[in-house]
């Protein structure tokens, strides 16, 4: 039976607090004021005292508005359907197709058992030669992009989804401009890869607690596709709207913030939603590549610390291109051993090199005598940032490894770099006797 | 005793408030009933009528008047033989079990029995009827994997008992009794392979504790010669995110030079205790040739599992510890992380509406953690052997800064810290101890003089460094410059480590003090250049052949060779003026 009450006693922020029995903790129920109906869910019940949190926020609701309990806990729908669609950050389309009302499935599920996951061990091939080769993405990885507004991070999300040879893309977007949206959507279009995306989207101008329910669908929906053995790869951008989603509801609860106005448990919300990603014994798996913007540019403030902690590595990307330093994929030790005889070598030596040329770079910014050596460094720099970093470099693994070597023999002799002699056999372009023209151009 | 039934009255996340009528206590455990769900949970607070408790689960679907089974008990750890090799939740749920009964994911309100009820063990007595013995003592003995698993009269028992029954020796399972003790006419009872131990009390049974004065060697070089950590001690690793603290766990985890070690994956990613569990069972204990799995136990509460349970499973891998200890083992209890067991108590706390002290955790954190790290210990047994428990915890300081509460009531209270620097990890200088920050108070491996030498060769390597970054290299004087390279070698030749290396990755303590001795020989040796460019090259030559060196395997006649070496290219720029 459903219960229906006409007598709200309290309104704050997206709170709205009335007396009611039976009810139970997580709940659904349905506010209907003259400015339309919204979901709302239980979040605290003390007493009779029932507060719940209205998705589309209370403005506008009225202390008789009618509230009716749906005796169920949120849910969403799981349908080969979804693909190719477009919804709201509460699963009601926003493209012009039908509703899907299907297999009802719960959001928010319990975590996965570890002694059912399995060590991640299949690369992604994406087609930056700065994740390929120098930071790999790996099946089940959780990985945010660490940037500031103004870089272009979806871009690079919508690139490497395009790449990525999984089965099912899902995005969730939060706090997403409009054009932001417009954008992903069409590029996925004209790829041809929108047939098998599903979006939920949750735009800037949607209300907040919205905002909060995005990453629970998306990642929900992954994870029954996972379950019937696709791969899915689930694109969150940006998750500092989550973030500032969670701290905008807790004060407005009257929580006490832990730090900078973020909830105690901010850790814990963020890695409910990460840990989803997994690689299933004998199934699917989920892989998240997430976007987390870093206010002021502060890798210390709460939302990307907590989300570093987290994650299984970051990339950063700042000027346009893939910082190499600071960026990580933990899992890539999984994978670059069966790749390439040659990948781990090329990866360490031409980032210490890199490394070095930045140093040398520093010195003659400082006015700093320059030494044959670094000037050697400088003129590595150069090509490094050139044919490697620039975002619009779009080759494959092996191409980008033959392309660090072409680039190590322009700029030193075989000796200079220190690596194993058994790869410079095989590896060195032109045989073994290139030295001696590099030498002359060294002095 | 009859049963306590309370009513629910309030729920907010995972905090629940009870109305009662019989007597409840603080800590004791109880099952939130609804539909058919039992949730365990924990009495955190009483007041008037009405008290509050954390729920170990999910609370939705959790309802105003659902009852609530009080258990007369304290959250307690179910302690006998068969929890070596063995993977638990917080609570001390096998998850083997669960994933068996219950496929890829936990589920809520299920537990099973931490130990196999049916598995049979082989017990051997030792003690006679007619022996008096006290808690804690040996009343006989049955084979655990690689260890003589003791069956002690329980924990806590006061005054002595008599023994007036004991079995014959034969197999049991852990719930038959295995012995009668008698204090007196009402006080017998039998001894089973089995019992529990509230969490959160020490396990006391023993005749002194001790100062820690053996050194645990981990065979990482950092740790073991500059800042030890001694057997019974305790000691934390502070670093922000990708420093590299978990890889330091599980190194350790693997050459610990203990009998036992206790994971307990606390609050972290579940894809690192995947590593460890998939991992150990392939993995040789080189000590004992078998695998490592069978001297480890995890107790694992990943980031994404409830809160409360993991607050809780801090608790229940020291009690576990305890356990092992009682048996005369050096145990090593790795916490992985303190500071997400810390917020926890700070969740707790805020729905508790408690007043917050710094960064909002609760005003009793520093004493919690102090109590936490005190279990830790030598102790002699009341038969005279020794155990020991080591506590190692990470700390995840929010912004990698170690002024935050967690960072600093743990460094009151432990006895070594390895820092762990974002520059050095950045770098690529791993491990990413900052060997100019970190600190022991324990005993180590090399002569204090010779430490303290090598100390001050990275002292001043490290100004001349910062110096140099102002004046450039060109306005540092050749000797500066000199001892500047000097300690880059030692760091880069000794500090750092290759953890995928196997010889270098694993160092053991006769090495380490051999390598470290030939070092300071080196470098304390008056090295004459004519150049700067001159000493850097002598510098790259000679850490690449000590990189070298390194990885050669100690007991290969290469070894010797390569050493020599070394000692020829310091002569060939030694000044003997």
């Amino acid at each position: 039976m459903r219960r229906i009450y006409y007598r709200i006693d309290q309104i704050a922020g997206s709170v709205i607090i009335l007396q009611a029995e039976n009810v139970a903790y997580g709940e659904l129920a349905r506010v209907t004021s003259t400015r339309g109906t919204s979901l709302a869910q239980v979040i605290k019940l003390e007493g009779g005292r029932v507060s719940l949190q209205v998705f589309a926020g209370s403005r506008g609701v009225a202390t008789d508005a009618k509230v009716q309990f749906l005796g169920r806990p949120m849910q969403t729908a799981y349908s080969e359907f979804l693909l190719g669609r477009v919804f709201t950050g509460t699963g009601l389309p926003r493209d012009n197709g039908p509703e899907i009302t299907e297999t009802a499935i719960p959001i928010g599920g319990p975590s996965v058992n570890p002694m059912k996951r399995i060590i991640p061990k299949k690369m992604i091939r994406t087609g930056v030669p700065m994740i390929d080769v120098f930071n790999t993405l790996v099946e089940s990885q959780k990985i945010p992009i660490f940037s500031v507004p103004g870089e272009p991070y979806n871009q690079l999300m919508a690139r490497i989804a395009l790449q990525a040879e999984v089965d099912v893309i899902i995005l969730g977007g939060m706090g997403l401009k409009h054009d932001d949206y417009l954008f992903f959507r069409d590029r996925l279009e004209e790829a041809g890869a929108m047939s098998r995306s599903i979006f939920y989207v949750h735009t800037a101008a949607d209300p907040t607690v919205e905002c909060l329910l995005v990453p629970d669908l998306s990642l929900a929906v992954a994870e029954r596709f996972a379950l019937d053995g696709k791969r899915v790869l689930t694109l969150l951008t940006d998750m500092a709207n989550f973030a500032d989603a969670l701290k905008e509801i807790s004060i407005t609860m009257e929580q006490i913030p832990s730090y900078r106005g973020y909830p105690g448990d901010l850790y814990s919300q963020l890695a409910a939603r990460y840990e989803k990603a997994v690689d299933f014994e004998g199934a699917g798996s989920i892989t998240v590549l997430s976007v987390t913007s870093m206010p002021g540019d502060d890798v210390t403030h709460p939302i990307p610390d907590n989300t570093g902690y987290i994650t299984e590595g970051q990339f950063y990307l700042r000027n346009g291109r893939i910082e190499p330093f600071g960026s990580l994929s933990r899992l890539k030790q999984k994978v670059n051993e069966q790749t390439r005889s040659d990948h781990r070598t090329i990866m360490n030596t031409m980032i210490q090199l890199y490394a070095s040329a930045r140093e040398s770079r520093e010195k003659q910014d400082m006015g700093f005598e320059l030494s044959a050596w670094d000037n050697k460094l400088l003129r590595y720099g150069d090509l490094f940032e050139e044919r490697m970093m620039d975002l619009e470099v779009n080759i494959p693994l092996e191409q980008a490894l033959d392309r660090g070597w072409s680039i190590l023999a322009e700029c030193f002799e075989q000796k200079e770099v220190g690596l194993p002699s058994d790869l410079v056999r095989d590896y060195w372009p032109g045989g073994e006797d290139r030295s001696q023209t590099s030498e002359v151009r060294g002095q | 005793m009859a049963e306590n039934i309370g009513r629910i009255v309030g729920v907010n996340g995972n905090l629940l408030t009870v109305e009662f009528s019989k007597p409840v206590f603080q800590n004791e455990t109880a099952f939130a009933l609804s539909n058919d769900l039992r949730l365990k949970s924990e009495v955190v607070r009483i007041r008037g009528d009405y008290a509050e408790l954390q729920v170990f689960e999910d609370t939705r679907g959790l309802k105003i008047g659902d009852r609530l089974e009080f258990s007369q008990e304290l959250l307690a750890a179910e302690l006998g033989p068969g929890l070596l090799a063995q993977v638990y939740d917080g609570l001390q749920n096998p998850l083997s079990d669960l994933a068996e009964a219950h496929g890829f994911f936990l589920k809520r309100g299920v537990y099973f029995q931490t130990l196999d009820r049916e598995a049979v063990w082989k017990f051997t007595p030792q003690a006679r009827e007619g022996d008096t013995l006290s808690s804690g003592e040996t009343l006989g003995t049955v084979p655990e994997g690689l260890f003589s698993h003791r069956i002690m009269v329980p924990f806590g028992l006061k005054g002595r008992y008599t023994v007036s029954w004991i079995a014959d020796a034969g197999e049991y399972t852990v719930e038959q009794p295995i012995a009668r003790i008698k204090k007196d006419k009402e006080n017998e009872r039998d001894v089973s392979m089995l019992q529990h131990w509230p969490v959160k009390i020490p396990i006391q049974d023993y005749s002194e504790r001790l100062r820690p004065n053996q050194p645990l060697n981990t065979k990482i070089r950092i740790i073991d010669t500059f800042f030890p950590i001694a057997k019974g001690g305790t000691y934390c690793i502070p670093g922000p995110f990708g420093a590299g603290k978990t890889v330091i766990q599980q190194l350790t985890s693997r050459h610990a030079d203990v009998d036992v070690v206790v994971v307990a994956a606390c609050g972290e990613r579940a894809g690192e205790v995947v590593e460890t569990i998939r991992e150990f069972p392939e993995l040789k204990d080189p000590k004992t040739g078998r695998s490592l799995m069978e001297r480890t136990i995890i107790i694992c509460n990943t980031s994404s599992m409830p809160v409360a349970a993991r607050e809780a499973s801090v608790y229940t891998a020291v009690t576990v510890s305890e356990y092992y200890r009682q048996m005369g083992l050096n145990v090593l209890l790795l916490a992985d992380s303190t500071s997400r067991w810390a917020q926890a108590l700070r969740e707790v706390s805020g729905r508790l509406e408690e007043i917050p002290g710094e960064e909002a955790f609760p005003a009793y954190l520093e004493s919690v953690i102090a109590a936490f790290y005190e279990r830790a210990g030598q102790v002699r047994l009341k038969d005279g052997h020794f155990g020991s428990v080591t506590i190692g915890g990470t700390v995840s300081p929010a912004g990698g800064n170690f002024e935050e509460p967690v960072t600093q009531s743990t460094l009151k209270v432990v006895g070594a810290f390895h820092g762990l620097s974002r520059d050095r990890s950045d770098a690529r200088r791993y491990p990413a101890i900052e060997p100019l920050e970190s600190w022991s108070t324990y005993p180590g491996l090399v002569e204090r003089e010779q430490l303290k030498a090598a100390q001050s060769i990275i002292r001043q390597g490290s100004e001349i460094a910062q110096m140099m970054k102002v004046i450039g290299e060109e306005g540092t004087t050749l000797e500066d410059f000199v001892l500047y390279l000097k300690a880059e070698f030692l760091d880069r030749v000794y500090l750092q480590q290759d953890a995928f290396d196997p010889v270098d990755g694993a160092t053991a303590a006769k090495r380490q003090t051999h390598v470290f001795d030939r070092l300071l020989f080196i470098l304390n040796k008056a090295l004459h250049f004519e150049t700067k460019d001159e000493a850097r090259a002598f510098f790259h030559k000679l850490t690449q052949a000590a990189v070298d060196w390194n990885r050669t395997s100690m007991d290969r006649d290469e070894f010797k060779e390569q050493e020599q070496a070394l000692i020829e290219l310091a002569d060939e720029v030694a000044d003997y003026a």
